[in-house]
């Protein structure tokens, strides 16, 4: 018998070291020239270094493709340049994410839930004051807005899904629009009727104007989720003999309770933040204000906005602190309504 | 034998008392927002209708914008430079937001795997619930300092394209700045419409693409875009109706000044929410029709943009 050779397993899709060796020599020569472009250019700072390397890097690749194909290096190229763009337009949410957090951090005591700025003026050490007054303003407004619209917006994803009548590509319509009505329009408009009939700024102005706000999308999750409800369950309910009104209260509104609080959630964190239409309506305080028919009354967005408009460092600092309670009653919001609008799908 | 076709009955509807009742209710509540939209135009419209007819034509092109609280000397109210001012932005807000929109869509659609996929998209719909206030926030504290160098860049090596022309070397707060700030919160709705109507590209259509030997970007040349076509140009319209109608975002960052001014680069500019705003807290009532007239105008602006749009996007995303 002969030797035989054992064949060695090779592995093709390992990179080699003399591969390793000159994608390792292409980073550097990036490195190198954009610190020559930036020594010797306008590009400057974070921003410009990060182009400088991006361009640059797929330069370096595009040209390690000579060898392709026409077809695969066309091919190539459009990835690189799409991901490339992707790539700037994710990076200023990272940026706002990324900023919000470490700004917001430095204020972030546990003084800034519990006290208001009855006693403390803006430019007071961070550990006085605080924000509770905002923080319940926003809660009581947006509360009123959500118990007038939340049953608003359920009716015409009732009408639209259950009703169908003869105006349903009206509401649809309408329902559409109103989604990009400004929101300055919207407190505009109940500062020009409620806010003059009632003298002046007060929790149910801003309530009303919020509402306007955050009915259209209420009412699109509403219709969105009441599809789902499977038509078996109607015609089974109907044909036990139960009216229309029966089947929808009893049983079609009830298979999505879950998601129909999903709908009310994403309302509410449509319009938590709004600024302008308060700015209007709601006007500002300094401590809570107990009275929802009369009287300004001061809120989350508000607060951010005016200490803002202060600019003094420690004011700037309460700023990015109401910011970030902002985000994350907004993200906490969000991941409920998901969690939730999971629910209904299994 | 003769077999007659079936006819199709007369099918008639007799509804219970109760129904009628309770469709009556749900109609009624359907109709609220119907209500609600007619109200807002027509209160604005009536409000601000004595500025209209006092100015006509000339408040939407006048150059001038002054409130006297003297009686001998008149006020003057006219919107054109606040106006010319939120189409230049709104329209920079959108050049730089739908390229990026619909690479961001492609990428996640087509190029992205598993779990970036998953992350991104999630990004996504966190984006597009981040309010305007912390996008002008981030704008002038943070981006500002960006925009401002890219802003002098421009000017200095491309000051001879007209646009790029300034006069003084003030590059913060310009339309530009404002510009770029509307894009990063056009960009996720663009993004989210431009992917739902990527992602309903008849899957055979690109798999015969591949078959005939197409590469990726051939498949997404040929097939993806020009199926996306109108879905993308529907979501850049509800885009810019998001933009042309943004009060606190760019009221934050941009400076407002009334004079024509296309000069983009520079600290000045015009926007009519921001107008309004600015100049609500200290007006006469005389100002404040006025301004309730340019709620009016800023209001039909927009909500013609979102109407066409939203027609558009129904139109492609239905199943």
């Amino acid at each position: 018998m002969s030797d035989v050779t054992i064949p060695q397993p090779t592995r093709p899709w390992q990179r080699k070291r003399s591969e390793v060796a000159r994608s390792g020599a292409s980073l550097a020569l990036v490195g190198l020239l954009s610190f020559g472009i930036v020594l010797f250019t306008g590009f400057a700072g974070v921003d410009g270094w990060a182009v400088c390397i991006m361009l640059l890097f797929i330069a370096a690749l595009i040209y390690r493709g000579r060898k392709l194909s026409k077809k695969e290096r066309g091919n190539a190229t459009v990835q690189l340049v799409i991901t490339a763009a992707a790539v700037l337009a994710f990076a200023p949410w990272l940026s706002i994410l990324g900023s919000v957090l470490y700004k917001g951090v430095v204020g972030l005591r546990l003084n800034f839930i519990t006290s208001d700025m009855r006693t403390t003026v803006p430019d007071d050490d961070l550990s006085m004051g605080g924000a509770l007054h905002a923080v319940l303003g926003s809660l009581l407004m947006v509360s009123i807005a959500t118990v007038i619209t939340l049953p608003l917006g359920i009716l015409s994803g009732v009408y639209l899904t259950e009703i169908k009548g003869r105006f349903t590509f009206l509401v649809r319509f309408v329902v559409q629009s109103m989604s990009g009505v400004p929101s300055i329009v919207a407190g505009l408009f109940i500062f020009t009727t409620y806010n003059s009939l009632t003298n002046g700024p007060s929790a149910f102005g801003g309530a009303l104007a919020l509402g306007i706000l955050m009915l259209p999308t209420v009412a699109r999750t509403s219709e969105e989720v009441l599809k789902l409800v499977p038509d078996d369950l109607r015609s089974a309910s109907l044909a036990l003999g139960a009216r229309q009104w029966r089947t929808t209260l009893m049983v079609v509104l009830p298979t999505v309770r879950s998601g129909l609080i999903t709908a009310g959630i994403l309302g509410v964190a449509r319009v938590i933040g709004e600024t302008a239409p308060l700015l209007l309506t709601a006007g500002s305080n300094s401590a809570f204000w107990f009275n929802p028919a009369k009287g300004p009354i001061a809120s989350l967005p508000i607060y951010v906005f005016g200490m803002l408009q202060i600019g003094t460092e420690y004011a700037v600092n309460r700023a990015w602190t109401g910011a970030l309670v902002l985000m994350l009653a907004v993200f906490a919001l969000f991941f409920t309504a998901r969690k939730l609008g999971g629910k209904d799908k299994r | 034998m003769n077999i007659v076709a079936p006819v199709k009955r007369e099918m008639h509807v007799v509804h219970s008392r109760g129904d009628k009742v309770f469709r009556g209710i749900v109609t009624a509540g359907a109709l609220t927002s119907l209500i609600i939209l007619g109200l807002i135009g027509s209160f604005l419209f009536a409000r601000g209708a004595q500025v209209f007819s006092q100015y006509g034509l000339k408040f939407i092109t006048g150059t001038n914008w002054s409130s006297s609280l003297d009686e001998g000397i008149a006020s003057e109210f006219g919107m054109g430079p606040m106006l010319v001012g939120t189409i230049i932005v709104s329209t920079i807000a959108l050049l730089f937001a739908v390229p990026m929109s619909i690479a961001g869509a492609l990428y996640i659609e087509f190029y992205a795997a598993g779990r970036v996929r998953r992350i991104l998209s999630g990004l996504l719909d966190l984006a597009a619930a981040i309010p305007s206030l912390i996008f002008g926030l981030w704008g002038i504290q943070v981006f500002t300092n960006f925009g401002q160098n890219w802003a002098e860049f421009l000017a200095t090596r491309l000051g001879w394209f007209p646009l790029f022309n300034t006069i003084s070397d003030n590059y913060g707060r310009s339309p530009f700045v404002a510009g770029c700030v509307l894009a990063s919160m056009v960009v996720p709705i663009t993004t989210s419409v431009a992917r739902e109507v990527y992602s309903r590209t008849p899957r055979e259509l690109i798999d015969t693409c591949y078959a005939l030997g197409g590469s990726k970007w051939g498949a997404i040349k040929t097939v993806v875009l020009p199926f996306g076509k109108s879905g993308v140009v529907g979501g850049a319209m509800l885009g810019l109706g998001r933009a042309l109608g943004e009060t606190v975002a760019v009221y934050l960052v941009l400076n407002l000044n009334f004079r024509y001014t296309f000069r983009i680069l520079e600290s000045e500019g015009g926007n009519v929410a921001s107008l309004i705003a600015t100049r609500f807290g200290e007006s006469t009532s005389e100002e404040l029709t006025a301004l309730v007239a340019a709620g009016f105008v800023l209001f039909l602006l927009t909500l013609s943009v979102n109407m066409v749009a939203s027609t558009i996007v129904t139109r492609t995303t239905r199943k």
